[in-house]
C-alpha cells in the first residue's frame, strides 16, 4: 500500500504541472461561460433559462482538457514500464492516477461550476446541489476520460482521438447532472437524477481502471 | 525471491516480422549473463518479454524460488529490476523527487536511496531538475535503484552505454556485488560488461 500512496503523491504533484494543471482547465471554464452571453444575447431571461445547463456542458468539456497527458507522459518516457513492474498492479496505478486527476481538476471545476452558473443567472439556491453534481460527474469524467486517453496511447493527435472516444460517453452523465439540477429548479423531483449520475460515475470507477490497465499493456507490447 | 530464471523455447514477434524462434536460457543467483546481438537482434524483446511487457508468440519465462516455482506476476512486481534505454524520469521533477519516487515504489525507503545517492554519486545532482542532467547523469539516476531497493533478478538494457569509465567501474562493483549476494543479472550490452560474465548470443 505504500507504494501505491507514493504513486498517488507524485501523480497529485504531476497533475498540478501537468499542461497548466487545474489552472488551465478554469481558465478554459471561465472563457466558456463567458462566451455564451456573447452567443446566446444578454437578455437575463434567455440567459437565466439555459445557465444550469450550459455551465454543465462547459463542465464537461473542460474536464477533457488535462487528460491527453494522463497516460502519455509516462508512455514516452518509459516510466509506464516502471508503473507496470511495481508492487501494485497496473489497475491499481490506473486508479491512483484517475483519482488524482479529479482531485486536482475535476474538484477545483466543481468548486467553480456553481460560480459559473449564478454569473448566468441560475438562482442561489441551486448553488449546493451545482457542486454535488459537478463533484460526482467529475469522478465519472476523470475515471471515464481516463480511458479515452489509455486507448489513445501511441497515436499522434492523441488528445482529438480521447475527445472522439470520450464525449459520447458523458453523455449521460451530462442528462442526469444537468437534469437533477432543471428538476430542483422547477421544484420536481431532483433525487433520482443524482443518484443515476452518481451511479454512473462509480460504475466508472469500479470498471474503468480494468480497461485502462488493458489499453496501456496493449501500448506497451 | 527469485533463484533461477528459465526461458523455454522463447519466440518473440514484432508485428509480423519474427526476431527469433525457440530461445532458451538458463539464468541461476550468482551469475550474470552479457546479452550481445546486432542492432534489431530482438535484445530489448526478449528483456521485455521476461519482464511481463510484451506477450511471447510461444514458449515460457518461469521465475523459480528457493520453494520452487513463483508466480510470475508476483515474481515480477517484487524481484525484477527492469531498466531500458528510457530513464522514465519526469524532466520537469527534481532528480530527488524522481528518485525517491522511483524507489519508494520498487520498494525501497528514504534512507536507502540516501545510501545509494552516496554510493553512485548522485547527491550533488539532487537538487537539479532532471532536464539539467546530462544522459550519464540521469542513467545514473535511474541505477540507483538497483541499490536502493533490494530486487534480485536485474534486467539491463544496454546499462552502461552513457557512462564515463570511472562510473562504469562503479556500476561494476555494484554489480559484483550484488552477484556475491545472490542476485541475478541479464544485460544487453554491445561493449563488454566490466564483470565476469557468460557470454549469450542472440538471433545468430
Amino acid at each position: 500500500m505504500t507504494g501505491l500512496g507514493t504513486l498517488i503523491r507524485r501523480e497529485l504533484a504531476l497533475s498540478w504541472g501537468r499542461g497548466g494543471g487545474p489552472m488551465l482547465a478554469l481558465a478554459f471554464y471561465l472563457a466558456m461561460a463567458t462566451l455564451l452571453p456573447l452567443a446566446a444575447g444578454p437578455e437575463p431571461a434567455r440567459l437565466a433559462a439555459v445557465a444550469p445547463g450550459s455551465a454543465w456542458l462547459a463542465l464537461a468539456v473542460s474536464s477533457l482538457l488535462s487528460l491527453e497527458r494522463l497516460f502519455e507522459r509516462d508512455y514516452e518516457d518509459g516510466a509506464l514500464d516502471l508503473l507496470a513492474l511495481g508492487p501494485a498492479p497496473l489497475e491499481a496505478a490506473a486508479f491512483a492516477k484517475c483519482l488524482a486527476q479529479w482531485i486536482t481538476t475535476g474538484a477545483p471545476l466543481a468548486l467553480l461550476a456553481p460560480v459559473v452558473a449564478t454569473a448566468l443567472g441560475a438562482p442561489l439556491r441551486l448553488a449546493p446541489l451545482t457542486v454535488a453534481a459537478a463533484l460526482a460527474g467529475g469522478l465519472g469524467f476523470s475515471f471515464c476520460g481516463g480511458v479515452g486517453a489509455a486507448l489513445s496511447l501511441g497515436s499522434r493527435r492523441g488528445g482529438v482521438l480521447i475527445a472522439v472516444i470520450v464525449l459520447p460517453l458523458f453523455a449521460p452523465p451530462v442528462i442526469f447532472g444537468a437534469g437533477a439540477i432543471e428538476a430542483l429548479a422547477s421544484g420536481l423531483d431532483w433525487k433520482t437524477g443524482l443518484m443515476l449520475l452518481i451511479a454512473y460515475s462509480l460504475a466508472f470507477v469500479a470498471l474503468g481502471p480494468f480497461a485502462m490497465a488493458a489499453a496501456c499493456r496493449n501500448a506497451l507490447s | 525471491m527469485i533463484s533461477t530464471l528459465t526461458v523455454i523455447d522463447l519466440t518473440l514477434a514484432r508485428g509480423d516480422r519474427v526476431l527469433f524462434e525457440g530461445f532458451n536460457l538458463n539464468l541461476v543467483a550468482g551469475e550474470a549473463i552479457a546479452l550481445t546481438g546486432r542492432n534489431g537482434a530482438g535484445k530489448t524483446s526478449l528483456l521485455r518479454a521476461i519482464a511481463g511487457l510484451i506477450r511471447p508468440v510461444t514458449g515460457r519465462v518461469t521465475f523459480i524460488g528457493t520453494d520452487g516455482a513463483l508466480e510470475a506476476e508476483d515474481a515480477r512486481g517484487r524481484d525484477l529490476h527492469f531498466i531500458g534505454h528510457q530513464d522514465g524520469l519526469k524532466s520537469n521533477r527534481t532528480a530527488r523527487e524522481e528518485l525517491l519516487f522511483q524507489v519508494r515504489w520498487t520498494g525501497g525507503t528514504a534512507a536507502s536511496a540516501e545510501a545509494a545517492c552516496e554510493r553512485l554519486d548522485l547527491q550533488r545532482l539532487l537538487d537539479l531538475e532532471v532536464r539539467k542532467l546530462s544522459a550519464g547523469q540521469r542513467r545514473r539516476l535511474a541505477l540507483a535503484r538497483l541499490v536502493a531497493s533490494p530486487r534480485r533478478l536485474w534486467l539491463l538494457d544496454e546499462p552502461l552505454a552513457p557512462l564515463d569509465a570511472g562510473h562504469r567501474a562503479g556500476i561494476g562493483q555494484v554489480m559484483t556485488e550484488h552477484l556475491v549476494t545472490g542476485g541475478l543479472i541479464l544485460a544487453a550490452v554491445h561493449d563488454a560488461l566490466p564483470i565476469a560474465a557468460r557470454g549469450v548470443g542472440i538471433g545468430a
